[in-house]
C-alpha cells in the first residue's frame, strides 16, 4: 500500500503538553554519552544563565515521538512501520530546551515523495512553550521501503 | 574568551571516539522510548535482512554533537543541528563498535559558526551532511 499523499493536507491537533523533567534530561544526556556539566549539573547550568539543566540538542525527539505515533495511527496513512527507515533529521531552535519547560508539539506533514518504489515522508513537529512561544522544530524524513526494496 | 576569537574555517575544534556496546543501545532505547527490537535482538535484525543489531540513528546523531557541546563550554549553544543517516552502525554483541567523530569549522559569521561533523566507523562514514549551527551566547 503506498503512503497516502493526502496526509500533507491534514490538520493534526497538538498532542498533550510534555513537561521536561530534570532527571529525564539527565537520563537522556547519559544515554547520548554527554559529559558537558550543562546537561547534568543544575548549578553549572545556572552559572551559565539557564534556569535548570539544558536538554541535549537531540532531546526533542522524545517529545516528537507522540506526534509520530499520531501519524502512524492514521488508519489510511499507508505506512508499514516495519519498513520504515530514518532518512534524515534536523532540529531548528529558537532557544535551548531546559528542565521545567512545558512543550506542546504539533505535527505537520510537509511532503510525500515516491522514488524508485520507496516513499519519503517529511514532517515537521513544532514545539511551543507554556507562553505559546516557539522553542524548537523537529524535521524528520522517514523512508518507507517498497516491497522490492 | 569568546566563542569566535581566533576561529578559522577548516579548523578542527573537537575529535572523539565513542565505543558502543549493546548496553549503550539498551540504555538509549530506555531513555528515548525507541524500543524497536532491531536495536537489541539479533534474531529480529536477521529476520528483516539486516547485517546485525544496529545502533539507533538518533543515538549516533545524539553523541556525534557532544564533542561540539564540550568545546562550546557554555560560550555558545547549538541552535540548529541536522544529519542524514547514510550507513547503519552494526554493533557486535562481543566487540561492539567504535564511532569516531571530528568537528571542523565549515563557515563563520558575526553571530556564530557552522560546524561540520564527520562520523566514521573504520573507513566508512555513517552520517552525511552533518551540520551544527552554533550561536554565541
Amino acid at each position: 500500500m503506498p503512503v497516502n499523499p493526502a496526509l500533507t493536507e491534514r490538520d493534526f491537533p497538538p498532542v498533550a503538553p510534555y513537561l521536561v523533567g530534570r532527571e529525564k534530561v539527565r537520563e537522556f544526556a547519559r544515554a547520548v554519552l554527554a559529559t558537558a556539566p550543562l546537561h547534568l549539573d543544575p548549578d553549572a547550568a545556572r552559572a551559565a544563565g539557564f534556569a535548570d539543566v539544558v536538554a541535549p540538542p537531540t532531546f526533542p525527539i522524545v517529545v516528537a515521538e507522540a506526534t509520530l505515533q499520531q501519524l502512524l495511527a492514521e488508519p489510511d496513512a499507508g505506512i508499514d512501520f516495519s519498513r520504515v527507515v530514518h532518512g534524515d533529521q534536523r532540529f531548528s531552535y529558537s532557544r535551548p530546551v531546559v528542565a521545567g519547560d512545558e512543550l506542546t508539539a504539533t505535527l505537520r506533514v510537509t511532503s510525500i515523495k515516491t522514488l524508485g518504489g520507496n516513499s519519503m515522508i517529511t514532517s515537521e513537529t513544532a514545539m511551543v512553550d507554556g507562553d505559546g512561544a516557539h522553542v524548537v522544530t523537529s524535521i524528520s524524513t522517514l523512508v518507507v521501503r517498497g516491497d522490492d526494496a | 574568551m569568546s566563542l569566535l576569537d581566533g576561529l578559522e574555517v577548516g579548523q578542527v575544534v573537537a575529535e572523539r571516539s565513542f565505543p558502543l556496546t549493546r548496553d549503550t543501545l539498551v540504555r538509549y532505547a530506555g531513555a528515548s522510548g525507541d524500543f524497536n527490537p532491531i536495536h537489541y535482538r539479533d534474531d529480529v535484525a536477521a529476520a528483516v535482512g539486516l547485517p546485525g543489531v544496529l545502533a539507533h540513528g538518533m543515538l549516533t546523531m545524539g553523541f556525534a554533537v557532544q564533542p561540539v557541546v564540550d568545546w562550546l563550554d557554555a560560550r555558545g549553544w547549538v541552535s540548529d543541528y541536522q544529519v542524514r543517516f547514510t550507513r547503519p552502525v552494526v554493533v557486535d554483541p562481543q566487540v561492539g563498535a567504535v564511532v569516531t567523530v571530528a568537528a571542523k569549522v565549515g563557515a563563520l559569521d558575526d553571530a556564530g559558526a557552522r560546524i561540520d561533523l564527520t562520523a566514521t566507523v573504520g573507513e566508512q562514514t555513517v552520517l552525511g551532511k552533518a551540520q551544527v549551527r552554533v550561536t554565541a551566547l
